[in-house]
């Protein structure tokens, strides 16, 4: 008599599909957000950003270095070369962001250069934004082989010097594994939907409770397992929508590879959606109104973003910090995103990744059934 | 349910305490099958807080009373109780983003109706509702809401009907079509308890208890609370009554003293210390001073100055 009932629990369901639907404002935020957020990183991650700005710090002032400054702002990367003379100097553009790049061209370059013994041109970019300085280092190592193949033509012959006549050496500073759009495209995808399903459903029924219709539902039979399943269904569907448009604007707007299967895809994603709202709901039965279940989503947010690898490498982070990223879902889902678009990996290669999922989850809705008030008290 | 309970509700001794704050203290209260009880007391003396113990949304404080609600135990059986209890809360605290009809239809599957789109339809057509089924309870005004919310705790045809003063901010006739609705229900059998601040509707109840600061004051008909009192009153009329009552108020004897229109109702519990006392400020023959019966509002304002007093010295 006092089990889970279907019909209930369905009950409740239609009802938070139609407060979704009359909840516009909500119901946008849910579609607009990923769409905005893609179009902000998405874009910014994969356009060729050109007219870059570069300081060079010369120590020669032969005319092969000149033509060499000469072809990088015709390459159309570089704007406004600024010649420096103190290391300091360029040191200072470099670290307060006015420049992007510091090239040092060394003393003896044109000697080395006539002689054909591959100076060196140490180029330091500032790679905190790698994806800003990818294509530019690109256009630099072309220069290296080809600017200067003119100019020596007439000094040495017509033989041109293979290899390249300069020996290019870039210091990506700031940022060592230089992260990819390939890698951000599958994170946005972790990181939107842990941020709009934690949300969405940390307000679900805190709402009820400022709105005062939770002392209705409580004094109703329904059961707190009910309550807290049914409300989470719904935005399963919300996550499946977000996820269904990031994908197809990873495949066919930045063309990130999909090596793997999609139904293991799928399959990852509902789990780590599951995750999320389980905490979601479980923050909202611990939180006594809607501005509490929004500061714990924040903080849970947060450490997320910024401990998962997706905005820092997970290597590059000391052990406490990894320890603490290891217990986060999007740490784990964007290991198996990657993993699976990139790399093609199977289900047995992902495990690993997988069952830490299930365990938050697990011990979260514990924790939700525990903290959710059967009464007012 | 129990074989031959005659209580809906027989708790006893219940306690709750928010924090440091004793808000209901002692609690007891029976009320028969079939009574309207009426549950009345100023704001903050806890009436909400006891309701909702009686219907298992609150906890009393452990170790304090047990009772009864439909033969159920209200600590421990409040699964029970809920499926048989209509519970119309203090404030409209239906879904107002849902239709009228959506309200009902989703109250009737918590309570997993079967035949629930008839029992959806005939509560529309009795609140004569059925061509606004599909606006928004939000969009209702006050009056409506409070019909809406009687026929949602109505649908499930529970045995016992808590309102949570129902009529608060709903005009003269919604009230009075609203007390006769409940006197038709209670006469085809059904329990109701009903918290309210009116006198009128104290004076509709079969019966009633007073309460104040947590504690039960009075309980029993309109007559034997009034009587259970003892309390003496007298009513004056003359010219500038309004210097009189400040007069009256600093002698001994005389408890309160209330304006009623163009009469002063004076009450005291001592019959003599009153007399004299009237006798010192009314020697001028323009005064009349007639003893007459007390009235319920007379008890309950004497009652809520007590309780007052209390209060304070604790
Ligand atoms: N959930 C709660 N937490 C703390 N205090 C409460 C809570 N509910 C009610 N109270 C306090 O208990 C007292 C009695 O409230 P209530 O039962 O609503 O009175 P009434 O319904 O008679 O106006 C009030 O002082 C109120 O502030
Ligand atoms: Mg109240």
């Amino acid at each position: 008599m006092n089990g889970f009932s279907l019909s209930r629990w369905f009950g409740i369901i239609g009802k938070e599909f139609i407060q979704l639907k009359r909840d516009r404002l909500t119901f946008g935020m849910i579609i607009g957000v990923p769409v905005m957020q893609l179009l902000l990183f998405g874009f910014a991650i994969n356009a060729d950003p050109k007219n870059l700005p570069a300081a060079v710090l010369s120590a020669d002032n032969s005319p092969y270095a000149r033509t060499f400054i000469r072809a990088m702002e015709n390459s159309g990367y570089f704007r406004g070369v600024v010649q420096v003379a103190r290391e300091d100097e360029a040191e200072e553009l470099i670290a307060h962001g006015a420049v992007q790049f510091v090239v040092n061209i060394p003393e003896n370059f044109s000697r080395l250069l006539v002689r054909g013994e591959q100076p060196q041109i140490l180029v330091e970019a500032d790679a905190t934004d790698p994806s800003a300085t990818n294509n530019a280092i690109g256009a630099l190592q072309v220069l290296a082989a080809t600017a200067l193949a003119r100019d020596l033509a007439g000094t040495l012959g017509a033989a041109p010097p293979s290899p390249a006549p300069i020996d290019l050496r870039v210091h990506r500073r700031y940022n060592p594994e230089g992260i990819s759009a390939y890698n951000i495209v599958p994170g946005l995808l972790g990181t939107i939907l842990t941020m709009t399903m934690i949300l969405m459903t940390g307000l679900a029924v805190t709402r009820e409770r400022e709105r005062g219709t939770f002392e209705n539902l409580l004094a109703t039979p329904a059961l707190p397992i009910e309550v807290l399943t049914g409300k989470i269904v719904p935005y399963i569907m919300i996550g499946l929508i977000q996820v269904g448009l990031i994908f197809l604007a990873s495949q066919f707007v930045f063309n990130v590879p999909m090596k793997g299967n999609p139904a293991v895809l799928f399959f990852v994603v509902l789990i780590f959606i599951a995750a999320n709202l389980t905490l979601g709901i479980t923050f909202s039965s611990i939180a006594r109104n809607q501005l509490q279940a929004m500061q714990m989503t924040f903080f849970f947010f947060l450490p997320s973003i910024l401990l998962s690898g997706f905005m820092f490498p997970y290597r590059g982070m000391p052990e406490w910090a990894q320890w603490l990223a290891s217990i986060l879902p999007l740490t784990h889902f964007l290991v198996l995103v990657r993993g699976i678009m990139l790399k093609g990996n199977e289900l047995p290669e992902l495990w690993p990744q997988i069952w830490p999922i299930l365990a938050f989850m697990l011990v979260v809705i514990l924790l939700g059934l525990r903290f959710y008030k059967r009464t007012l008290d | 349910m129990n074989a031959g309970t005659e209580f809906a509700i027989d708790v006893r001794g219940l306690n709750k305490h928010f924090g440091p704050k004793h808000v209901v203290r002692d609690f007891s209260l029976q009320v028969r099958a079939g009574e309207i009880y009426g549950f009345l007391g100023p704001n903050g003396s806890g009436k909400t807080t006891s309701i909702r113990m009686i219907c298992g949304l609150l906890t009393p404080d452990p170790g304090s009373g047990s009772g009864t609600c439909l033969g159920y135990d209200v600590l421990r059986e409040t699964a029970a109780i809920k499926r048989e209890v209509g519970y119309m809360t203090q404030r409209f605290s239906l879904w107002e983003d849902l239709t009228i009809r959506e309200n009902l239809n989703f109250v009737a599957r918590m309570y997993g109706m079967k035949h629930r789109r008839e029992a959806v339809d005939g509560a529309l057509e009795r609140l004569g509702l059925q061509s606004r089924a599909n606006q928004l309870s939000g969009a209702l005004s006050g009056g409506w809401k409070q019909r809406l919310s009687l026929a949602a705790c109505l649908l499930h045809q529970p045995r016992l009907l808590l309102l949570d003063e129902p009529t608060a901010g709903v005009d003269p006739k919604a009230r009075r079509d609203f007390w006769e609705e409940i006197h038709a229900l209670a006469a085809d059998g059904l329990s109701v308890l009903v918290s309210t601040h009116y006198m009128d509707e104290a004076e509709r109840c079969h019966r009633l208890a007073y309460i104040a600061y947590g504690k039960l004051l009075a309980t029993g008909t309109a007559a034997e609370v009034v009587s259970s009192q003892k309390l003496h009153t007298y009513a004056i009329t003359g010219p500038n009554l309004a210097p009189l009552s400040t007069a009256l108020r600093a002698l001994p004897g005389v408890g309160q003293v209330t304006p009623f229109g163009n009469t002063l109702h004076v009450t005291g519990q001592d019959d003599s210390l009153l007399r004299a006392a009237l006798a010192a400020c009314t020697s001028d023959a323009a005064y009349r001073v007639e003893p007459i019966e007390s009235t319920l509002e007379d008890v309950f304002i004497s009652l809520m100055a007590g309780a007052t007093d209390n209060f304070v010295e604790q």
